[in-house]
């Protein structure tokens, strides 16, 4: 199989526009509660995915939305799934973080590190029923430190089941520096449990696509499991309108109520006034992360492989105008759905 | 009187506690950032993020507090207790028992519930009934500023394991962090009184286990707790409007659960409607039926409850949780018997 670079770009495109259509849902309230995008996570999901074939199954996390739409999912199914609408893909029953898809063989679950027994259950059931099927497990580093997960990597290599354990690192687990809570590193983990074990720049999608393809080979042939470990940034942080981005991006506005008592809690007596400044020091480590993490989108995955595509700048155009009119009919769809109900 | 917030009374209460007992610690995910304040007071050895390993730092605050300390680790939401269940279930819950009465695990299990914001079956359940099942484990649920703060101090002081849970449309921060998300063109059904109200000068725990009748009435008896007995009240106004008097009864607790305040309303109204946040089947509120027989009165009994897994659509949502027309249907219905 051949890396098709505009192939690749077209689903990480379509996944992007999507979900800027999805932020302007949200921000328009016409989505409820949480959102958690797969922007920046485009790269990982569509070199993942390309080695996908009929039969292969998907267990996602609470950003599902991304391998929904490279799996084929339809969009207009999706956006009225997100504004809870009788006709969306499970009847705006379960939202964006419980997606189900069975012809795709994928389900979600907003539980952090619940994709590892998921998978582990597809792979088991392929193979008895679908011998050469893969079972691929999307979830963040956060669940690295879930025992669920754990006990699913082992389980996977001591029953040999065809599983890819997709890791997206983004190093902050909701609002917790990872690297603080996170003992040893994630590979050696991973190799400890019997999995082979590979990290990968998770923002270019080259990079991701050919230990994937490894990944996939080694499952379909009854080698067992691969633990693939890919980093990446969320430019829209945890969630959209997260708590930290929100104090990054209107500072003012947000510190309002925050500071005072902030201040009065760090100045009366209660540890003593070093642990206390270490306290108010890591609140401001807190806040410079969110910062960065804003600065890094700069090293945006659909971006990278815009640049490298060969194609010329009318054709990307073409290109992209195709799947901006598809999201745009989607969009449509769901909002005449929408007016149609009320 | 002075008045808080819901949330700013519970941190209040922890406040002044943690100042007088150094061996209270809380820790669970984010509480560098959920627990700003606390954390900037007391420091990270007191107040400390966790990975998210619910069953390590749930299962670890069990032998911690029978060790000396005095845990509040917090759950996020009520729901992700499940991937931690053996801790209470069959470590925290057995351990007075299983050591003859000669050891306790004194912690507080601290978790936000509760739906009515559109976010879905898996992150606004209630649960309580499931926890309260288990010998050994006390589930409060304040559903007003002055009964969180209380109720919380009862719950750090108290020597075995207490679930204490925060229904997420009164609590602020909860609305704003996973609700609003610093968007304003969403309407959640807030009840003032629950949201903002009246706190002692100073605290002193409330009992655990005694319910406290709210409004007085001959014809029903409304047992409720939570966002739902803001409801209740609601529709007990509007009952009045049309001659029925129903008494309204916050249980604040599941276990203990206050059967003689329950028996004790019943037997003069003879019709007991119990509403409540959680599942039907199985329940607190099959238990309240159940208490009313043992008993051996003749009760007229009706329940409003959630009857399935909470749709993610608010629309569905808001039928599927305890409202003020549902309540006021079958209060119609039970005194039409």
């Amino acid at each position: 199989m051949q890396l098709n670079a505009e192939g690749l770009y077209r689903q990480m495109y379509k996944s992007r526009r999507f979900e800027e259509a999805v932020t302007q849902l949200w921000n328009d309230g016409h989505i409820s509660a949480e959102m958690h995008l797969s922007s920046g996570e485009e790269a990982i999901i569509a070199g993942v995915l390309d080695h996908v074939t009929e039969g292969d199954a998907l267990a996602l996390d609470h950003r599902g939305t991304a391998p929904m739409i490279m799996r084929g999912v339809d969009l207009a199914l999706l956006i009225k799934e997100f504004m809870g609408l009788e006709d969306g893909l499970c009847r705006g029953m379960g939202g964006h973080m419980h997606l189900f898809s069975p012809e795709h063989l994928a389900s979600s679950s907003g539980i952090v590190g619940a994709e590892g027994p998921a998978a582990c259950g597809f792979a088991f059931a392929a193979q008895h029923l679908r011998p050469g099927k893969v079972a691929i497990a999307f979830f963040g580093e956060g669940a690295m430190n879930q025992g669920m997960l754990m006990e699913s990597i082992n389980l996977a290599a001591a029953w040999s089941l065809p599983v890819i354990f997709v890791c997206k690192d983004n190093g902050t687990a909701v609002t917790t520096p990872s690297a603080e809570v996170t003992a040893g590193d994630l590979l050696t983990r991973a190799r400890g449990l019997g999995a082979y074990a590979v990290s990968v720049d998770g923002t270019d999608v080259d990079e991701v696509w050919r230990p994937a393809r490894d990944a996939f080979l080694r499952a379909r042939e009854g080698n067992g499991p691969t633990f693939l470990h890919a980093t990446c940034v969320h430019p829209e942080g945890h969630l959209l309108g997260d708590p930290l981005l929100r104090i990054v991006r209107r500072p003012v506005r947000e510190l309002k109520s925050k500071v005072a008592p902030l201040m009065k809690a760090a100045t009366t007596a209660g540890s003593t006034l070093s642990e206390r400044a270490a306290s108010l020091g890591s609140i401001a480590g807190m806040l410079r992360r969110a910062q960065k993490t804003q600065k890094q989108a700069a090293n945006d995955p659909v971006e990278r492989q815009r640049q490298r595509l060969s194609i010329s700048d009318p054709e990307r155009g073409e290109l992209e105008r195709a799947i901006d009119d598809e999201v745009e009919t989607a969009v449509a769809a769901a909002l005449r759905s929408l007016e149609a109900r009320s | 009187m002075k008045t808080m917030t819901f949330a700013d009374a519970i941190e209040d209460a922890l406040t002044k506690a943690m100042s007088e007992d150094p061996r209270i610690v809380v820790f669970g995910e984010d509480v560098h950032a959920l627990r700003m304040n606390l954390y900037a007071k007391f420091g990270e050895m007191r107040v400390r993020p966790t990975p998210i390993s619910e069953s390590a730092f749930l299962g670890a605050a069990v032998t911690a507090a029978m060790a000396g300390l005095r845990p509040v680790v917090e759950i996020m939401m009520i729901d992700f207790v499940a991937v931690a269940a053996d801790a209470l279930v069959n470590q925290a819950a057995k351990l007075e028992v299983f050591s003859g009465g000669r050891w306790s695990a004194p912690m507080v299990v601290r978790a936000s519930c509760g739906g009515g914001y559109g976010d879905g079956g898996q992150h606004e359940q209630s649960l309580w009934g499931w926890l309260a099942q288990v010998p050994g484990i006390k589930v409060v649920v304040p559903s007003n500023p002055a009964d969180a703060g209380g109720l919380m101090l009862s719950a750090i002081e108290d020597e075995g394991p207490v679930v204490f849970m925060e229904h997420k449309l009164l609590a602020d921060y909860w609305v704003d962090g996973v609700a609003d998300g610093g968007r304003t063109n969403f309407d959640y059904d807030i009840p003032e009184a629950g949201a903002r109200g009246e706190v002692p000068k100073t605290w002193e725990p409330i009992p655990i286990g005694e319910a406290k009748e709210l409004r007085n009435g001959d014809d029903l008896t409304i047992v409720s707790l939570g966002v739902s007995v803001h409801r209740c009240l609601q529709a007990a106004e509007q009952l009045a409007k049309d001659g029925i008097q129903a008494g309204v009864i916050d249980l604040r607790s599941v276990a203990p659960l206050d059967t003689n305040a329950v028996c004790q309303a019943v037997e003069k109204t003879g019709r007991l409607l119990v509403v409540d946040e959680d599942y039907k089947h199985f329940s607190l509120s099959g238990e309240l039926a159940a208490v009313v027989l043992e008993a051996g009165m003749g009760a007229k009994f009706a329940r409003v409850c959630v009857e399935d897994t909470i749709p993610f659509d608010r629309r569905r949502e808001a039928q599927a949780l305890p409202n003020v027309q549902r309540i006021i249907e079958a209060a119609w219905k039970l005194v039409s018997q």
